[in-house]
């Protein structure tokens, strides 16, 4: 767990236990039979919510396809009873392990698709599994009866036990998602929904992050489908494994809102019911009616809820239930402060060599023989006009891109050809030209997030961040939310996102444009007392005046090449520097000044 | 026993290129509202039911086109275009737009979520409304080329190939629909000014386009292309207002095959699909045609993440 969501745990932990209580109460009461199955299957539904909504809601990866896991766990608990003669009590855990070990097998082709691809692709699992299943003969599974010992086969006499287990089966899979939305699991998904690019470079495996996160649901979607079998007696490829399974996930989730434990369970407690009773109510009187009832229904909440019941009627009591604050602005995270960088080597020591680094783009060489050194504390300013490949060395160095040909080594560790990841596990942080920020985390959890990714652990991380925060004066603003900061604020975050990460080298990527004087001398301030520290920073910077008067030694590029590199007054002075790029009416100002 | 082997991997290819040919049509369709709209449509299958019955009751239920005789089927399916492309120029104005396009752009998610629910709202809405005024027994539209052939060959040895007319006319058809709505996209301002919707929403609109109604365009070219496709096929096949459900997936196989973003693509996915599906049948049993059309999709997807005839880098 994170430190200091202890309260928002205990307060849905209490929740939880409250309203099952109400819940199995209420069971208690009700005598008919179609209520009954009503009641257990609102719980296992809710389940299955919450499983699509581990790895959809967090991390924004919509799946269409978890009927897969929910079909395989259904099928895995009635072929072991019909075979095997194994208890459900065992042939649902057994389903888990199905359900988790296809989810393996799915994540790994899929996850390397993106957005609406890796949705529709999803789409494709259940059914190739449903077509085959009905070849196979199994169209139609009863699970066989065992009368006389009912409770060692899931056979309850009294329907109102299956409520209780189904219950039971939603308060396991409700702990597991709170405990995945507080831990550091929940922050690297709902970083990749935010911005994936950002996450892998604050250090995050967000392919290994995802694949938890779909193995977890897809365990959690097979022991609802095994639970559905048991309650229905009878499973069909079709019941289970058919599109609209995994609709229901979804339908149920977003109707209840996304991203949060409780908005599978508000959906399902509310669609179920209504879903069932207007069959019962209408759907005898005019066949279909039902179906337009409900399609209206769903439309008519999305319009007025768009973020889905929980989150609007969380805005609309106000900040009643404000988001869990993880930590009041820098307390506490002070004293660990002077061990956010690595222990300096001696400043002679080479911390970046480049050799002859090139990469293409088809016809256009972006860079072309590459080559320079950074020592340990400089700052180096690479400068050249637009179009000079000064971006894509950035994304070479940090694995965004890979190079055709050539070497780079940070302080001696080859760092080309791994994943942006793993380089910026070495120790290298980054900032963007155009901010990616996780705009609806808190400041602090933005920088967290950093720190996660240099592999710290949740103590170490909250230090680090709040140390970090504090080493660019954003301590204050630790808790707002970075879609409220100024573009200046902004940028100092990103850059203390990229601190908490305990990087040896930064490279920051024209982190003063759109910045006014004032606000870029703070910012200037900012990197020479990093430099100070003993940290080394590589620089992309339009503004001259402010490069003037930070960098220790300029890198021009043009074209993809060296132009030239030396002292700020040997490059200002440069002939070819002042023909590509600064203009002769530089020099002139420059030295009026 | 060769020659029928021979006889039998002939018309499996020439089916699946005909049928292809309609199911890229139908892909088109998709292929326009997702690759302009960036909108996961699950209600696609029901337009195309829809257009099935629009079709169905211009030639069969009322009988107005009866005069054309055996071309009524074929009027009736490009009757259909207009019709949808009005009804989904309504449906995009009283509903996508709440919840698609420039409202949504730049939001966590770009929107998604909210036009998941709208459209299987939508899908639920028309296919039971469509078994209430349409009731349930399965139709068709009876044209009398259903029943005939041409027969070419014999081709190699005794091997026979059996054209179905009633397919061949559709298939022909499809491919004028095709050719006609990629010259509209390519050739016409128009077609520019949905293009460069579809790029860049925010960037069109400072170029003096008016993205809402050139979404609103699109998703009534979507429909109306679709249902022509559903009209077309209904001359083959016998429907039920549920038979969205089967297509929508095919449907969203060949869109991601073809690689969004390019009316050919989506074409080229469709004829895929279809290919594989009619070509399965010669080694699979009936029942896994469908399976295989998944696997091989599954496949073509992990191999190829930008899909058969995209160049598009973004997805993968």
């Amino acid at each position: 767990m994170r430190a200091g969501t202890g309260p928002s745990i205990r307060r849905d932990v209490v929740a939880l236990a409250v309203c099952a209580a109400a819940y199995l109460a209420l069971c208690a009461l009700v005598r008919n039979s179609y209520y009954q199955l009503m009641l257990t299957l609102v719980p296992i539904w809710a389940a299955m919510g919450l499983a699509w909504n581990l790895i959809s809601g967090y991390s924004g990866l919509v799946s269409f396809g978890h009927a897969a896991f929910f079909g395989l766990g259904a099928y895995s608990v009635t072929l072991a009873l019909v075979y095997l003669n194994l208890t459900p009590w065992l042939g649902i855990p057994l389903g888990m392990l199905v359900g988790a070990a296809a989810a393996v097998l799915i994540g790994m082709p899929t996850f390397r698709l993106r957005g609406h691809y890796f949705a529709l692709s999803m789409l494709a699992y259940p059914l190739a599994i449903l077509y085959v299943l009905e070849f196979l003969g199994f169209q139609e599974v009863p699970l066989p009866m065992h009368r006389q010992r009912p409770g060692l086969f899931m056979q309850f006499t009294d329907p109102r036990l299956y409520t209780v287990v189904a219950v039971g089966l939603l308060a396991i899979a409700m702990l597991v998602s709170i405990a995945v939305e507080n831990s550091r699991f929940g922050l690297a998904l709902t970083a990749i929904r935010q911005n994936e690019l950002a996450a892998e470079a604050a250090g995050i495996d967000t392919w290994r992050w995802k694949m938890r996160g779909l193995v977890v649901s897809g365990a959690m979607a097979a022991a609802a489908g095994g639970l559905y079998a048991c309650v229905l007696l009878v499973v069909t490829p079709d019941s289970v494994f058919g599109v609209l399974v995994s609709a229901q996930a979804l339908v149920v989730t977003l109707f209840g809102g996304v991203a949060t434990v409780w908005g599978p369970v508000i959906g399902a407690a509310i669609l179920i019911p209504l879903a069932e009773t207007l069959n019962a109510r209408l759907g005898n009187i005019i066949p279909g009616i039902q179906g337009v009832v409900y399609g209206a229904a769903i439309i008519a909440i999305m319009l007025i809820a768009p973020q889905g019941l929980f989150w609007t009627v969380r805005d609309l009591l106000g900040r009643g239930t404000k988001l869990p604050l993880p930590l009041q602005a820098g307390a506490g995270g002070r004293g660990p402060g002077d061990r956010t960088h690595h222990p300096r080597t001696p400043s002679d020591v080479t911390a970046l060599a480049v050799r002859n680094l090139s990469r293409s783009f088809g016809g256009l060489r972006a860079l072309h023989n590459v080559s320079f050194s950074v020592e340990t504390g400089e700052i180096l300013g690479i400068i050249g006009p637009n179009g000079a490949g000064k971006t894509t060395l950035f994304n070479v160095l940090n694995g965004v891109l890979t190079a055709d040909a050539g070497q780079a080594q940070l302080a001696g560790i080859p760092m080309l050809r791994r994943k942006v990841h793993q380089i910026s596990r070495l120790g290298v942080g980054r900032t963007f030209q155009v901010v990616r920020s996780f705009p609806r985390l808190s400041v602090l959890d933005n920088v967290i997030v950093g720190a996660y990714g240099a592999g710290l652990d949740d103590h170490a991380a909250l230090a680090a961040a709040s140390a970090a925060l504090d080493a660019v004066d954003l301590g204050r603003l630790a808790a707002r939310p970075a879609g409220q900061l100024t573009n200046k604020e902004l940028r100092l975050m990103e850059l203390a996102r990229a601190l908490a990460g305990r990087p040896r080298l930064l490279l920051l990527d024209e982190t003063l444009a759109g910045l006014g004087r004032d606000e870029c001398d703070e910012l200037l301030d900012v990197l020479r007392r990093l430099r100070q520290t003993g940290m080394t920073i590589i620089i992309i910077e339009h503004t001259m005046h402010a490069m003037l008067r930070l960098a220790d030694r300029f890198l021009v590029l043009d074209h993809g090449a060296v132009l030239a590199e030396g002292s700020p007054r040997e490059v200002i002075e440069n002939r070819a520097v002042i023909e590509a790029y600064l203009g002769p009416k530089f020099l002139v100002q420059q030295c009026s000044v | 026993m060769n020659d029928v082997l021979i006889e039998n991997v002939l018309n499996a290819l020439a089916a699946g290129l005909i049928i292809g040919c309609l199911y890229g049509l139908m892909c088109i369709g998709l292929g326009l509202i997702f690759g302009i709209m960036k909108v996961v449509n699950f209600a696609q299958g029901e337009l195309l039911m829809l257009g099935m019955y629009v079709s169905l009751y211009l030639v069969g239920v009322w009988g107005v086109l009866s005069f054309l005789g055996p071309a009524a089927p074929f009027v009736g399916a490009l009757i259909a275009g207009p019709v949808l492309f009005a009804g989904g120029a309504l449906l995009h104005r009283l509903l996508l737009t709440r919840v698609s396009g420039l409202r949504t752009s730049g939001l966590l998610d770009e929107g998604a979520f909210g036009q998941l629910i709208v459209t299987l709202g939508l899908s639920l809405i028309l296919q039971n409304a469509g078994l209430i005024v349409f009731g349930s027994s399965p139709r068709s539209v009876l044209t009398p080329l259903a029943a005939r052939a041409f027969m070419i060959g014999p081709i190699i040895g005794d091997a026979t190939l059996f054209l179905n007319k009633a397919r061949l006319v559709a298939c022909a058809v499809a491919i004028v629909v095709a050719l006609a709505l990629w010259l509209l996209m390519e050739r016409t301002r128009l077609g520019k000014a949905l293009r460069a919707a579809a790029d860049n929403p925010v960037a069109a609109t400072y170029m003096g386009i008016d993205v809402d109604r050139a979404y609103r365009i699109a998703f009534g070219l979507g429909a109306a292309i679709t249902a022509v496709a559903g009209g077309l096929m209904a001359t083959y096949l016998s429907f039920t207002p549920f038979v969205g459900l089967d297509y929508v997936i095919i449907m969203y196989s060949g869109v991601v095959l073809g690689g969004m973003g390019s009316i050919l693509g989506a074409f080229w996915g469709g004829l895929t699909v279809g290919f594989v599906q009619q070509c399965s049948a010669l080694v699979l049993p009936p029942q896994l045609q469908n399976a295989a059309i998944f696997v091989v999709f599954l496949l073509i997807v992990s191999l190829r993440p930008q899909g058969l005839f995209g160049r598009s880098a973004e997805r993968a």
